[in-house]
């Protein structure tokens, strides 16, 4: 039997594999569908505009945004020393810098809190000097980037080794000092990568909740972002906590096929 | 002198000394593993020696040794490096590749774009100057390249086999438009192939294990090559003298027929070369019949053992010194000697003419 495909080249995948694929593709899809048939949808709108809603979703985009800057100024030069500077213990640091990846974000809270909070290591001098964070919306940002850095880290750290170093020998050897390199030849190879990996990073902060209700608590306005909201809203007003689910998906949607577009563009 | 240098570098094995003239062109030959890379890293900055020093037009390049701890950053050294790939920056425009230079040691934009505009003309890519570099060829983007590198204004030039990577059919172009541009600039090459040596080099080094095992004039050492290296990559026959149609006439009216390379730069009457390897060079105790063969009477001047050949290098009785090599047991059955009478043939096709 003859069939007419639309890849010329031979792929070598057993037909097999297409079955458990299929099925987490499902997976996957069948529970955001899902919220979707359990919404009521003639509230939606009431839902998420309603004061508390409002609330959360204005802090949690200045919480993710501040905090996405913050992985940039630490990130950023965290990824260029790892790729490019060869030192010892350096893969000992990269394990701890990317712990956060792997580590509960509960216990990221309470190693926070015993880092910034009162009586924490650094807290007690932070609130001598008048700089209490513990439980407020300061907390939620570090919270957000201890989660969120690592992604960046890493995702940056594997563009800069796949773009190399010889242009920025090139560059050197046209009289350029480091710091130009940096801004001229660096920085903008790695753009599309460094796009993605600090979308990423907000996508990151955008969800995160373990630790920064065990470090930043859960304060109206102050420390509730959207996904404590939800939390909250499931034991009250389940329908509410439904409706800002899915603003959250449709948010995590566009990132992912805004980033998708966006290395695709860049690499061809 | 323009550039003088000494490194030491242990873990490579490295010890070369090393003097340039200004303007002076050099070319680096060697195999792989010999140095010739580690010696340009030292030069541009990108490897640092145990030991050692180097000036450039007086300026100190590096000062390592028990007391000295002198090291200037490739950046302000003024050392260009053309690679084997082009390397244009991938999100700049070729104009603004060029124009980088300048523009990084605080030249206005449009200053540096005029005289980036310059070097594209050049080497013959201005029209590519709006283009981004992923629309160039391989050849073109390496003539972007020597654009970028001569904009710099370098006092010592680097190149590292800058035609390695390129088509056959490219390499030509390029070595013209780096014969033309490299003219009275200080250079070192370092290739692995003969002709760009012939061509682009007026003195020659060769390196064998970390070390200078032999340098001389360009011409002279390829012609007598001291070094075991050097004479089984060189050792070519060269003939200088004007060009007449495909063949190359000397001075004394000796004829050499060949093959052109190298296009429309050689005009009848212009200065031309012909290179041919000894092993294209057959030997017969008299003329052979038929074929469209150079035959030359010569003598036979010496037969050295080459490997498992014997070069018999023979006088055309005016001067001109043609090598062949042979087998053993040819040199027995023909009855060859220092002092005989043959004929030399060499097929017109193994004969390469280019512009000198």
């Amino acid at each position: 039997m003859t069939t007419t495909r639309r890849d010329p080249e031979y792929s070598g995948l057993p037909r097999w594999v297409f079955v458990p694929a299929a099925l987490g593709m499902v997976f996957v899809v069948l529970p955001l569908f899902a919220l979707t048939t359990r919404l009521d949808w003639s509230r939606f709108g009431e839902l998420v505009t309603s004061e508390s809603s409002l609330a959360a979703l204005r802090l949690s985009l200045q919480t993710s945004l501040a905090s996405t800057a913050l992985c940039l100024l630490l990130g950023v030069p965290m990824a260029l020393v790892l790729a490019r500077r060869d030192f010892p213990g350096r893969q000992v640091l990269r394990s701890l810098a990317l712990l956060p990846l792997v580590l509960p974000p509960v216990v990221g809270g309470i190693a926070l809190l015993y880092t910034f909070g009162r009586r924490g290591l650094l807290g007690q001098t932070l609130f001598l000097l008048g700089v209490p964070i513990a439980f407020s919306t300061a907390a939620v940002v570090l919270a957000q980037t201890f989660v969120a850095l690592p992604f960046l880290v890493v995702s940056l750290e594997g563009t800069l080794r796949s773009v190399g170093q010889r242009y920025e020998r090139v560059a050197a050897t046209l009289g350029a000092g480091p710091s130009t390199v940096l801004r001229t030849i660096t920085l903008p190879l790695v753009l599309p990568g460094l796009a993605s990996a600090a979308v990423l990073s907000f996508a990151r902060a955008l969800g995160e909740f373990g630790a920064t209700i065990t470090f930043a608590g859960s304060l109206q306005g102050i420390t509730r972002t959207l996904p404590l909201e939800i939390y909250l809203q499931q034991v009250e007003d389940p329908d509410a906590a439904i409706a800002l689910s899915l603003v959250l998906v449709v948010v995590a949607v566009l990132i992912t096929v805004a980033t998708t577009n966006y290395s695709e563009r860049a690499r061809g | 002198m323009s550039l003088s240098f000494t490194a030491t570098l242990a873990s490579r094995g490295f010890e070369v000394a090393l003097e340039v003239q200004p303007g002076e062109r050099v070319a680096v030959l060697g195999q792989n593993g010999s140095g010739k890379s580690t010696l340009l890293n030292l030069l541009a900055g990108t490897v640092r020696p145990d030991a050692g020093s180097a000036t450039l037009d007086g300026r100190v390049l590096f000062d390592l040794g028990e007391r000295a701890h002198t090291w200037v950053p490739p950046h302000r050294r003024g050392i260009a490096l053309l690679a084997q790939d082009p390397l244009l920056f991938p999100h700049l425009s070729v104009i603004d590749n060029v124009a980088y230079a300048q523009r990084v040691s605080g030249a206005p934009k449009a200053g540096a774009r005029g005289a980036a505009e310059r070097w594209l003309d050049e080497v013959g890519a201005v029209e590519f100057a709006g283009r981004r570099p992923g629309e160039l060829s391989g050849g073109q983007a390496q003539r972007v390249a020597i654009a970028r590198a001569l904009a710099a204004e370098p006092r010592l030039l680097l190149l590292d086999e800058p035609m390695a990577a390129l088509d056959i059919a490219v390499a030509p172009l390029l070595r013209r438009v780096l014969r033309r541009v490299l003219s009275d600039r200080t250079t070192l090459l370092v290739t692995h192939d003969v002709l760009d040596a012939l061509l682009l080099s007026d003195r020659l080094v060769v390196m064998e294990q970390g070390r200078i095992v032999e340098s001389g004039p360009t011409e002279e050492t390829l012609r007598h090559p001291r070094a075991r290296f050097t004479a089984r990559l060189a050792g070519l026959n060269l003939v200088r003298g004007t060009l007449d149609g495909s063949a190359v006439v000397a001075p004394d009216g000796f004829r050499l027929d060949g093959t052109r390379k190298g296009g429309e730069e050689l005009a009848d009457g212009g200065p031309a070369a012909a290179v041919f390897s000894p092993s294209d060079v057959a030997v017969y105790p008299v003329a052979p019949a038929g074929s469209p063969r150079n035959n030359l009477a010569v003598r036979i001047v010496e037969l050295e053992p080459q490997g498992d050949l014997v070069r018999v290098r023979c006088d055309d009785h005016h001067g001109h010194v043609i090598a062949a090599d042979v087998t053993p047991v040819s040199v027995a059955e023909l009855d060859l000697y220092p002092g005989r009478d043959v004929v030399l043939s060499i097929k017109a096709a193994s004969v390469t003419v280019y512009p000198a």
